[in-house]
């Protein structure tokens, strides 16, 4: 009998916390579908001037602002998340493992709001001064959002590449092979899923972090864009010195104020951020389950 | 070791609960603009030190925040920093105070005066350089606040009309924000609410006139705007009381002392 009641407690349980998922997300279609039945879903996503004052939302600019950012932040991110894993994993003696660990772990207990605050007093006028431009820009939320998903990218790698059997590696040393042509060709390709789920992961944290990138990009409802005559490719380098506007922010910035056809645009605004992580997500899982 | 484990944490919740709950309840809450609420704050302070048992709840949102939290009842007070919309009215308004808006920039930055023209042209865009306007060779940064913002409201109403802001403009979301950014960079150019004016940033003279309350009062000082405390209805009890002493002698010396221009 006890066991049985137990087993209900527990049952309600996830019941409950599984419900609340979809109560948000219930709430949130139900208070941003008028405006996307009347604006259209595609006119809504492609539209590019945000004025709510004359009822115009086009959130296409800060889709673009989104992708740059978290695109930033991997770029950034990736390879020194992944190289620190490496090291801590394969290379790094105990008492630096022991150093360094808890110390990157400290990392991901910052509040978002003191990274915003040292983007806005020290990254910026950085970028200012040495690149150009206002330093309010989509290159300030990438390093800020890089520094914010490391440890998200170290941690994930490095216990995936420690649970790469030990059996890989000797046979690979048997064989002839150094310790770095056993990292790069044995440990790292059998670690992949798992560097690959970190590398989501972060994604997933840096395309929905609100508060350090609000502060640091500049916030402006427009494309970025670059008045040169130069190759798209190295165009693309100057519009990161541009500011931009995340879905994130686009809410977080307006909420207060907004009413009526407003404050629906603002929740339409979450659903497309909604679809955008659901997309990144689906994508993930059928680029590595196929292996 | 368990139960001993879960007994801790219960005790340190009803301590918690026990605490909480024998603080004094909040009879008055007040919501609404971040450019209003210093200054509410200060009130609220002296009001209750005045009235023993009266404890009152000042929270920012802004100025529409302010108008829904009241037409809600959330609210039992709101604060706007700009005039009501059309689409607002039906709510008791009573100004406290007039409020300046200072064109700030950077304390390097060798301009001192602008006309309300030039203003608007840098904000529009038809000004990117300070040379133009008599600086240095250098880009202007501009700095605007979000759509909705009280004081965002009050300059385009004095000073852009119906044109619109330039597409590269930085946005922040506060007074303290813009502030901090015109602080950090030797080219930018915003505005804020004369309260919130530090030695960090220099505010502009406009049109040849000093922002100080009494170019404001005279009505020389063209960019200024009123602070508004909304009830839903005719205030009574201890709201009137409220507004009340806002409006006395005392309440309208704190205002001065806290540089906004009084109405009594």
């Amino acid at each position: 009998m006890r066991g049985d009641s137990e087993r209900e407690i527990l049952k309600v349980s996830a019941f409950l916390s599984t419900i609340v998922v979809f109560l948000i997300a219930g709430f949130v279609l139900w208070q941003g579908l008028p405006i996307l039945r009347r604006e259209g879903l595609f006119s809504f996503i492609l539209g590019r001037e945000w004025v709510p004052s004359k009822g115009r939302f086009g959130v296409y600019p800060m889709i673009i602002g989104s992708i740059f950012v978290t695109f930033g932040a991997l770029l950034f991110g990736v390879p020194l998340g992944v190289a620190c894993a490496i090291f801590l994993a394969e290379v790094a003696p105990e008492w630096m493992v022991r150093l360094f660990k808890p110390t990157i772990q400290l990392l991901a207990g910052i509040p978002s709001v003191v990274y915003g605050f040292f983007g806005l007093t020290a990254v910026v006028p950085m970028i200012r001064m040495y690149l150009g431009g206002t330093g309010f820009s989509a290159l300030a939320g990438s390093i800020i959002l890089a520094i914010m998903i490391l440890p998200t990218i170290i941690n994930i790698s490095e216990d995936a590449m420690r649970a790469v059997p030990k059996e890989y590696k000797e046979g690979s040393l048997a064989l002839g092979a150094t310790e770095w042509e056993t990292t790069i060709k044995v440990v790292l390709p059998a670690a992949r899923s798992g560097i690959a789920a970190s590398i989501i992961l972060g994604m997933g944290r840096a395309i929905g972090e609100t508060m350090a990138v609000l502060m640091v990009t500049g916030n402006t409802p427009h494309l970025p864009q670059v008045e040169r005559n130069i190759s798209p490719f190295l165009k693309v380098f100057w519009l990161f010195l541009e500011p931009v506007r995340t879905l994130t922010g686009n809410v977080v910035l307006e909420m207060s104020y907004a009413t009526g056809d407003h404050q629906s645009a603002l929740f339409a605004t979450g659903i497309v951020l909604f679809i955008m992580i659901i997309i990144l997500n689906v994508l993930a899982n059928m680029a590595f389950n196929r292996r | 070791m368990k139960f001993k484990f879960l007994g801790i944490i219960v005790f340190i919740i009803l301590a918690v609960m026990y605490m909480v709950g024998r603080e004094e309840v909040h009879n008055l809450t007040i919501a609404g603009s971040t450019s209003v609420q210093p200054i509410a704050e200060i009130l609220s302070e002296e009001f209750e030190k005045q009235h023993s048992g009266v404890r009152i709840n000042v929270q920012g949102g802004g100025s529409s925040a302010g108008v829904k939290s009241t037409q809600s009842g959330t609210a039992d007070i709101g604060m706007s920093s700009r005039e009501l919309k059309s689409n607002e009215r039906g709510l008791f308004e009573t100004i406290i105070a007039l409020d300046g808006i200072g064109i700030i920039v950077n304390t390097a930055n060798p301009i001192t005066e602008l006309t309300m023209e030039e203003v608007r042209k840098i904000f529009t865009g038809e000004i990117r350089n300070w040379k133009e306007i008599g600086g240095i060779d250098a880009p202007i940064t501009v700095v605007n606040r979000e759509a909705g913002s009280g004081t965002r409201g009050a300059f385009e109403e004095i000073i852009m009309g119906p044109y619109d802001f330039l597409d590269k403009i930085i946005i922040q979301g506060s007074n303290g924000a813009v502030r901090q950014t015109v602080a950090g960079d030797i080219n930018a150019v915003g505005y804020i609410s004369l309260v919130a004016l530090e030695s960090r940033v220099k505010a502009l003279n406009i049109e040849g006139v000093v922002p100080n309350p009494e170019t404001i009062k005279a009505g020389d000082y063209k960019m200024s705007r009123p602070f508004i405390l909304l009830t839903k209805k005719e205030p009574e009890g201890l709201i009137k009381e409220f507004i009340d002493f806002a409006l006395s002698q005392e309440g309208q010396r704190i205002c001065k002392e806290e540089g906004l221009i009084t109405v009594r």
